[in-house]
């Protein structure tokens, strides 16, 4: 018996290890990369630019981090513990904005707020101003222009963690609070927001990291962050080695600092109550209810309906000549890939997640962190990374065969679909594991116990008792990875095989040669695509409103660990 | 047992799907192409290549790291041909060793000197020049002539350009290096830097645009922008940016306008290799060369080449500066770090 467990046991380790080496092979090859630079980048940068680029990129992350926050937390406070006109249609709204693309939302509020666009001119015609030099505008290329962008579309994060976690808890912790003579406010503060802490550390995580590996906006409006450095270093320089050395060091900051902030709460602990007591919201009225409805009201209209209406107002102003034959192809090859992507990411996500739950050692939490580590990385600096271990793998192949049986079968791997699933599943493993994760801690241990001292296995008890009880975890874990991918461009566009386009791709092509217009009828597509999951959390929120704790609690708590 | 049988069931699956490859493969006529080019420029004439010869071509664009891709990929890789955009990528192409020399007297005849690698590596396919867009209303016929004085004080704030890092900027800061020096260079470049009215950003069009809003008044930009608006149908307010500048083609009375090259190298595994150097020989025909350069607004590389109406209009003929791409290329590093040094993007 004993014999059998430790055998279970290590066929558990080997298995977290063999996905969580496979998945870290990528980020491997970069920090491989990184000890050959072709010249040492240091000296050169530290005497000119590194400066400016750090500085740009911490004010950056330092803005998205606060708007996010404040977004983020405040319209999760707002719809989850207040009652206010408009509250149960901004509950699931506030998801939208995430279905936009940050590089889309950037060429469409250029579009509008630039000199030419509807909104200056407008301006200039009613106060008469001739030229430019006539008047101040803000300039939407600019810091302050791209902090606002890349907040907009991913607030969502924040909003989603944070919203859990506030319903998960427990109402009677924030009455008593206000028996001791809280206000609303200071109950807010002290006790619902410290008690949030680690869902909105885990949603700031990602949106951080999404910032810092963001190149398409901060490009388009000249915002010279790190992540341009590594660009500016490779291409320009032809230093990839270098390259990947400012790479790994930014992957080791984010590391670091998610590593301080568990540290500062490592000796808090916190329970969920049991679901089913009933929660008292705040009720609004007059102009706190006026407040609450316009600031959730701003968030959903400046980070989707906006979007949505000007995407929309170009496609079909010329409809018939954007849409070709080729666009069900390249929209089916979107959805294909994005929905392989997810289920795989989602199948290792669960087997790494129990295979933690199982076996909860320093060795296998390492592991699964190590897997998570492809979340961190610039995508383009990943798709090198994933292009090396697969070339080498199918030239090791193709040598083999031609030595042994004179046969050459070329590239199996590379430059096919398979590249870029494997590519989105390093990308994006961290988001569903996450997920899975916190879904699978809700479960307690002696339902394990039960289940094995009546005979099961671990894999019957995961089939019989785990799954059915994480299945809002699978399926958030899913679909947010299916709109990450849905979005996911630099990777596909160098991973990708001859005469292969996704929506992505497609957008890119024109969009990139400020062609809006033209990729408007593609960016529009993966806007309404992504709209599919969100709306589907939203109904297996709304419906289900009995288990809104369970289901709620365990969306999207994607955690880097 | 059981790992030897799963080893054994692999290779015969791994040979299955090779041979199926394979077969496929060959079953076509076909040229594959690794393209730093957008598609929707090279299409046409691709398709034009397919229908006179029957050879399908296939593509994968990427803005960056085709050739790591090609690196990687190495002996096995598919890609016969890399398209470029700019000499920079084909410099780094030959410098890692990932192309081959074509011998072919009709390349050679059609393609000058100046324009390909001498062993054959590379070939230029059409020629850009980087000009100075001035605005018509503020800025005077002959009031700049040169590259060189675009440091005159008088331009203060009235100087738009694109980030220093492009490809583009940088080979004009390479030509300057070998024209002038790195000490005198940087000297210009700082001084180009002080007479700019907003930090670097945008693509080329973009600060036409910015020109004809007001914003400025000189910019630096490729001659093919200038067509690309004028003849723009679907968004017609980029005819009236067009209208609103002056196009100069800097010292005319020295060494000549900056040219670069957009291009294409023969990797060095190219399995389809005939069919490809069959591309590279139509690319550089009369036929191709006419509609290709004129399609994009670019120049022709090969000598006697009718020029397109448009670039006779706005364009006619002009003196080139005939520094040889190799050495452009040897110098972008330094430009490069000097872009760096200046803080020119900041």
């Amino acid at each position: 018996m004993l014999n059998r467990a430790n055998l279970s046991a290590s066929r558990w380790l080997l298995l977290v290890a063999t996905i969580s080496l496979l998945v870290a092979l990528p980020v491997l090859s970069i920090f491989w990369l990184a000890f050959f630079p072709e010249e040492n980048i240091w000296p050169h940068l530290l005497d000119t630019v590194l400066f400016h680029y750090v500085s740009s990129t911490l004010l950056l992350a330092g803005g998205v981090g606060l708007v996010t926050l404040i977004a983020g937390v405040g319209s999760a406070w707002l719809v989850s513990m207040c009652q206010f006109p408009g509250r149960r249609l901004f509950e699931w709204a506030l998801l939208l904005p995430f279905a936009v693309p940050a590089y889309v939302i950037a060429y469409v509020y250029t579009d509008l707020l630039e000199y030419a666009g509807p909104v200056q001119k407008s301006l200039r015609a009613w106060f008469g101003w001739q030229t430019a030099r006539d008047y101040w505008f803000p300039e939407i290329r600019s810091m302050g222009g791209a902090i606002a962008m890349l907040s907009l579309v991913l607030f969502p994060y924040v909003y989603m963690l944070a919203r859990a976690a506030f319903i998960e808890q427990c109402g009677s912790i924030r009455a008593a609070s206000r028996s001791l003579g809280c206000t609303p406010w200071q109950s807010f503060l002290r006790v619902s927001l410290p008690m949030a802490r680690p869902a909105i550390a885990v949603g700031l995580s990602l949106v951080l990291m999404e910032t810092l590996n963001d190149f398409g906006t901060v490009d388009f409006f000249a915002v010279r962050t790190l992540s341009v450095g590594i660009y500016d270093t490779w291409l320009s320089r032809g230093n990839l080695g270098g390259a990947a050395q400012i790479a790994c060091s930014t992957l080791i900051f984010v590391v670091l600092l998610i590593t301080l902030e568990r540290m500062g709460r490592a000796r808090q602990k916190h329970f969920v109550q049991s679901p089913n007591s009933q929660r008292e919201r705040y009720v609004l009225r007059g102009w706190r209810s006026g407040i609450a409805f316009l600031f959730c009201g701003l968030l959903l209209v400046a980070g989707f309906i906006i979007p949505l209406l000007v995407l929309g107002g170009y496609a079909l102003s010329n409809f018939s000549s954007y849409w070709s034959e080729d666009f069900i192809q390249i929209a089916s090859n979107s959805l294909l890939l994005s929905i392989a992507a997810a289920l795989v990411s989602v199948l290792l996500g669960l087997l790494l997640a129990y295979g933690k739950r199982l076996q909860p050692k320093r060795s296998v939490k390492l592991l699964v962190g190590f897997s998570k580590l492809g979340y961190a990385m610039p995508g383009a600096v990943l798709a090198i990374g994933v292009l090396i271990p697969l070339a080498a793998f199918d030239n090791a192949v193709d040598a083999f065969l031609r030595e042994h049986f004179d046969i050459s079968i070329g590239l199996m791997l590379s430059g096919s679909i398979f590249a870029i699933i494997f590519a989105y599943t390093v990308r994006f493993l961290a988001v569903s594991t996450g997920a899975i994760e916190s879904s699978l801690e809700k479960v307690t241990p002696s339902m394990d116990r039960a289940a094995r001292s009546l005979g099961r296995n671990s894999w019957q008890t995961l089939w019989a008792v785990h799954l059915p009880l994480v299945r809002t975890g699978l399926l958030t874990g899913g679909l947010v990875v299916f709109v990450d991918c849905m979005k996911e461009l630099p990777a596909t566009l160098l991973l990708r095989p001859f005469g292969f386009d996704t929506l992505a791709t497609y957008v890119y092509q024109f969009a990139s040669d400020e062609m809006l217009e033209r990729s408007a009828l593609g960016a529009l597509l993966i806007v309404l695509v992504g709209l599919i999951p969100v709306i589907l959390l939203s109904r297996s929120i709304g419906s289900r409103r009995g288990e809104e704790r369970t289901a709620l609690a365990s969306s999207e708590a994607p955690a880097l660990s | 047992m059981t790992p030897m049988f799963s080893k054994s069931l692999f290779q015969k699956i791994a040979v299955a799907v090779g041979l199926a490859g394979a077969i496929g493969a060959n079953a076509e006529e076909q040229v594959n192409i690794y393209s730093y080019r957008q598609p929707f420029l090279i299409e046409p004439i691709l398709e034009e290549f397919t229908e006179k010869t029957g050879i399908e071509t296939k593509v994968v664009y990427a803005s960056k790291g085709l050739n790591e891709r090609l690196q990687r990929e190495g002996r096995n890789s598919p890609a016969d041909l890399v398209l470029t955009s700019n000499t920079s990528s084909l410099m780094d192409l030959l410098n890692k060793q990932l192309t081959q020399p074509v011998k072919s007297e009709v390349l050679e005849q059609n393609i000058p000197t100046q324009f390909r690698d001498e062993a054959g590596n590379w070939f230029g396919l059409t020629t850009r020049a980087r000009l100075i867009y001035a605005s018509k209303d503020r800025v005077k016929p002959g009031e700049i002539t040169r590259y060189e004085e675009m440091v005159d004080p008088k331009w203060k704030g009235r100087i738009c350009t694109r980030s220093g890092k492009h490809p583009y900027t940088l080979s004009l800061i390479a030509s300057m290096i070998a024209h002038h020096g790195e000490a005198e260079t940087k000297e210009w470049l700082q001084g180009v830097k002080a007479n700019l009215a907003r930090k670097p950003q945008g693509n080329d069009r973009a600060q036409v645009k910015a020109i004809s809003e007001g914003v400025c008044d000189l910019s630096l930009g490729n001659s093919y922008y200038f067509g690309k608006m004028i003849t723009n149908k679907e968004q017609p307010e980029q005819v009236d940016w067009a209208k609103s500048v002056n196009l100069i083609f800097p010292n005319q009375k020295d060494r000549g306008t900056h040219m670069f090259i957009s291009g294409a190298a023969l990797t060095k595994h190219a399995p389809n290799r005939e069919n490809a150097v069959k591309l590279l020989e139509f690319l550089s025909g009369a036929d191709a060369q006419y509609s290709y350069a004129e399609k994009n607004f670019e120049f022709p590389v090969r000598p006697g080449t009718a020029r397109s109406e448009l670039i006779k209009e706005y364009m006619g003929e002009f003196k080139e500066d005939n520094l040889s791409l190799t050495e452009i290329g040897s110098y972008v590093p330094a430009a490069s770090r000097m872009v760096d040094e200046v803080r020119f993007d900041f």
